[in-house]
């Protein structure tokens, strides 16, 4: 089989590309999701707060994705579930299975790569103890809450500040459980300012800043959680120690994109991110395949993905048109002081066609700060900033007359400021 | 729990523990004419050391010439190979490296050299350090000299323990399982043994309880002998990723100085690596912990012998528990008439149990006067592994079984069919961890994060269990709580027993 456009994944990004491309004129496509149903990820993330930069209200996840399903349905665009890829080859041969087609193999035009990303587990953490049951990544215990309707456990200790841990950590105290603590090795939290104020002030959970789990005590089910503070490297201080009696453990200890089926196509990847290398189309060193979403960098914000995606989609759309070549001209974009990553890290000026976001972090959380992108020993942008934190994705838009004439490589950083 | 009358049953011999060793014995018995009989005290088989395990084949050098360990290892391994084709088990001739980091340890090369061909191990040698790196590139350059032995390999000891057991209950042995053995007294015709769950009557006994080997051992031998001293030894482990990079192919173990033992550095049969074990001798018989010490010590001790090595990709660690006795010698023995021992079976204990199974069992049928059966079936063929299959053998096996198009766990690739097949088994897995074993499911690198839910559905579909009654491993180790909006306190909320 042929396909003009094979997206990987049905969730929030793989069909904001598809509805993208689709808008840019593809017509042939297949977006292939693993879940039984579309939407990915949102559809476990029953709290609110989601469309509210990409449709001006306020949403929970299945809302969002059921946006995004109706107009992927409206266009035609099919979408098989209960299916996963096996592999994706350099030449853009997936190969993919489901218990109704069994398995099959697409020889796809462009690829778009949205496989979202994957929670980082215990064992990549090194927390000693024992290997009870009650150890859960917080997105495992957030689908057996809120899709199966199975309680984790009652008495509950966090540990990482990601988004999800905070959502879960009120969603544990809405079910009933006690949250003791949420334990953060950083001195800052990893999640979203909103969510330390929704999720835990308002429900009275401490948020324990410079402290790690030391210990897991329990042979067969959590029996308690050690909790120590951490110096300046992260390292526990003895007599620090505290044990919080509990029959649970969520972990919400960083995001990692999924690019399993990306490493098999040969696509290089960023030791930063965990992500594809890419370009302003979003475009991989694999010709014709295309990165978006939380598989190419992990976002904050579902609206910032759906944007993004789009942009991949449109780009996907044109690469099977044939419209665009190569010019030849290709420009870095580098991370500055105090930005620990860009996205893309390169661009092409003479293919803009419309302003070009640059998406980054950066590195510790500071304030009073200026954003200043910079090329050729002169400042493009500068834009003055109050607070930013490394939980919070930042963004600078570069218009094309902006980057027209820059040779040299682009560079963005942060200026001035106080630690925060 | 409502307790259950005392049932008295029947069996010719009663093998106590399903670990690799209880179940290569029953898998031996099973060739002749007698009913056998597995009990273990734990949910499944390999529960024990058999689980925490480096899966390393040894070539046989280690063991003192003369001992009764020397020969059942030097057995074993040739058995080896030729049991884990029969059985359809994951095994690799990849060969092993001893090295030492300086021409004083020479001298200890030499003394293993001698030892394995006393001991008769096959094509031993002695090598500098640059034809050890030419065998096995990661090989650090600090290495001056090493022993080289092409004979070892490595084995899934999980499958090999669930294959024995499995091809054990195809032959007619039957197991049951939360069993413990509580005594064991001689009664007319045999032994009365006492367990949780009522008594048995046996013919003989076999005594291959792993850490509780000691207990049984004294209260059946005669007060005048010997007592059988066995203490837990943890080792712990550090598992690295698939993709992790560089990893050595050869098992590379380092030769042991007065500063210690040494770590090793080897691959398993499915692509992962493995660095430990430690060794501490620890009082608590489930003092299955790891300890932050005792991890950074494997890591400090491993990256001699690999500098580049890549514990960044750790995605789990564990420990386990070797029954170590007290003179490091397997006691395999009558303590009393009709009760036999295998006992203080630690390393190279898994290497070992093809011997150790047939050895025990020819000394039972001996007292038994048993024989042989014309209808023993030594084959066995395991689930379909999908990953492994060819595309054309995936493609007619999900034609014909749709539920082998549903990929379960991501990581390892393991489908629902893969999973639902094992719990129609002769021996199926009753936890997730008893899946983790057999499949895999659960191993990789996110741990269970993705695939727990799913593997529950297939549990309780297939065992026909609620939520809460689905297990991690061990009864107390339940998953969920119940259902939600029902409150801790709410009867219905608790499905199973805690």
């Amino acid at each position: 089989m042929r396909r003009d456009l094979v997206i990987i994944g049905g969730g929030p990004a793989g069909l904001a590309a598809a509805v993208a491309a689709y808008g840019a004129g593809a017509r042939d496509i297949l977006v292939l999701e693993r879940d039984v149903e579309l939407g990915g990820i949102l559809n476990q993330c029953v709290h609110n707060g989601f469309g509210l930069h990409a449709f001006k209200e306020e949403l929970t996840g299945p809302e969002y994705a059921a946006r995004y399903v109706e107009m992927a349905r409206e266009r035609g665009i099919e979408c098989r579930c209960g299916t996963t890829v096996l592999d994706v080859s350099s030449e853009r041969t997936v190969t993919c299975l489901s218990p109704e087609r069994g398995l099959e193999t697409v020889e796809a035009g462009a690829v778009v790569l949205a496989m979202g990303c994957r929670e980082r587990p215990r064992g990549a953490l090194n927390i000693p103890g024992y290997r009870p049951a009650g150890v859960f990544s917080a997105g495992t215990a957030q689908r057996l809450v809120n899709r199966e309707g199975l309680m984790p456990g009652r008495r509950v200790v966090v540990l990482g500040s990601g988004d999800i841990g905070l959502i879960m950590a009120r969603r544990m105290a809405l079910e009933g459980a006690e949250v003791l603590c949420v334990a953060e090795l950083m001195p800052y939290s990893g999640g979203l300012k909103r969510n330390i104020v929704q999720c835990l002030d308002d429900f009275g959970i401490p948020l324990l800043l410079s402290h790690t789990a030391t210990r897991v005590l329990g042979r067969e089910r959590v029996e308690g959680v050690e909790i120590a503070q951490v110096d300046g490297h992260g390292a526990p201080i003895p007599g620090t120690e505290r044990v919080y009696e509990c029959d649970t453990l969520l972990l919400s200890c960083g995001l990692l994109p999924e690019n399993e089926l990306s490493r098999q196509a040969g696509v290089g990847l960023s030791s930063v991110t965990g992500g594809p290398v890419v370009d302003e189309r979003l475009m991989t060193d694999v010709p014709g395949v295309f990165a978006c979403g939380n598989v190419l960098h992990v976002h904050d914000l579902v609206d910032h993905v759906s944007e993004e995606a789009a942009h991949a989609g449109r780009a996907a759309a044109a690469y099977v048109a044939g419209g665009e070549g190569e010019t030849g001209r290709r420009v870095a974009i580098e991370a500055g002081s105090h930005v620990r990553y860009t996205v893309p890290s390169s661009v092409d000026p003479a293919r803009l066609d419309g302003p070009l976001t640059v998406r980054f972090r950066v590195t510790e959380p500071l304030r009073d700060v200026a954003l200043v992108v910079s090329a050729d020993g002169r400042e493009l942008v500068r834009r003055k900033r109050r607070v930013v934190a490394p939980g919070e994705m930042e963004q600078a838009v570069l218009g094309p007359a902006v980057l027209a004439d820059v040779t040299g490589p682009v560079t963005v950083s942060v200026e001035g400021g106080d630690r925060g | 729990m409502v307790p259950r009358a005392p049932i008295e049953r029947e069996c010719d011999v009663l093998v106590i523990g399903a670990g690799v060793v209880g179940c290569a014995i029953a898998r031996e018995l099973t060739r002749r004419d007698l009913a056998v009989h597995v009990v273990e005290a734990e949910e499944d088989v390999c529960c024990g050391a058999s689980k925490a395990n480096s899966g390393i084949v040894h070539a046989g050098f280690d063991a003192r010439p003369g001992t009764l360990m020397a020969r059942l290892n030097v057995q074993g391994a040739a058995l080896m190979p030729g049991l884990c084709a029969e059985l359809d088990v994951p095994y690799r001739n990849n060969g092993s490296l001893v090295l030492c980091f300086d021409d004083e340890g020479r001298a200890g090369l030499e003394r293993l050299l001698a030892q394995g061909l006393r001991n008769g191990v096959r094509d031993l040698s002695i090598v500098g350090g640059d034809e050890a790196r030419a065998i096995e590139p990661t090989v650090s350059p600090e290495v001056r000299w090493a022993l080289w032995a092409p004979t070892a390999g490595i084995v899934d000891p999980f499958l090999l323990t669930v294959a024995l057991a499995e091809n054990a209950a195809e032959n007619g042995a039957e197991f049951s399982f939360n069993e413990r053995v509580a005594a064991a007294e001689p009664a007319r015709g045999g032994w009365l043994v006492t367990t949780s769950a009522g008594s048995w009557r046996a013919g003989a006994v076999v005594n291959a309880a792993g850490l509780d080997s000691a207990r049984l051992f004294n209260a059946t031998v005669g007060d005048a002998a010997p007592r059988l001293s066995i203490t837990p030894r943890r080792g712990s482990y550090y598992l690295l990723d698939k993709t992790a990079a560089p990893v050595p192919s050869v098992t590379l173990f380092q030769l042991p100085t007065d500063k210690g033992k040494g770590v090793l550095v080897a691959p398993t049969c499915h692509g992962n690596t493995l660095v430990g074990p430690t060794a501490v001798d620890v009082e608590d018989p489930l003092a299955t912990e790891t300890t932050a010490a005792e991890l950074a010590d494997v890591a400090e001790k491993a990256v001699r012998s690999v500098p580049d090595l890549p514990l960044r990709s750790v995605i789990t660690s564990f420990a386990g528990l070797r029954a170590h006795e007290a003179g490091h010698e397997f006691v395999i023995r009558e303590s009393a008439p009709g009760f036999f021992n295998a006992a203080g079976i630690e390393s190279p204990g898994l290497t070992s149990a093809p011997a150790i199974g047939v050895m025990v069992a020819d000394a039972v049928s001996r007292a038994l006067c048993a024989t042989q059966r014309g209808d023993f079936q030594g084959e066995r063929l395991g689930v379909p592994r999908f990953a492994d299959l060819p595309g054309e053998e995936q493609a007619s096996l999900v034609a014909e079984r749709p539920s082998y198009g549903h990929v379960v766990c991501r990581c390892e690739l393991v489908t629902q069919g893969e999973i639902e097949d094992a719990c129609r088994r002769p021996v199926p897995p009753r936890t997730l961890d008893g899946v983790k074993r057999r499949l895999r499911a659960g191993m990789g690198r996110c741990q269970g994060g993705f695939c727990t839910p799913f593997v529950m559905q297939v549990l309780e579909r297939e065992l026909g269990l609620a939520p809460s009654e689905v297990h991690k491993s061990g009864a107390r180790s339940w998953i969920v709580d119940g259902p939600t909006k029902t409150g801790a306190d709410d009867p219905v909320a608790k499905g199973g027993e805690r």
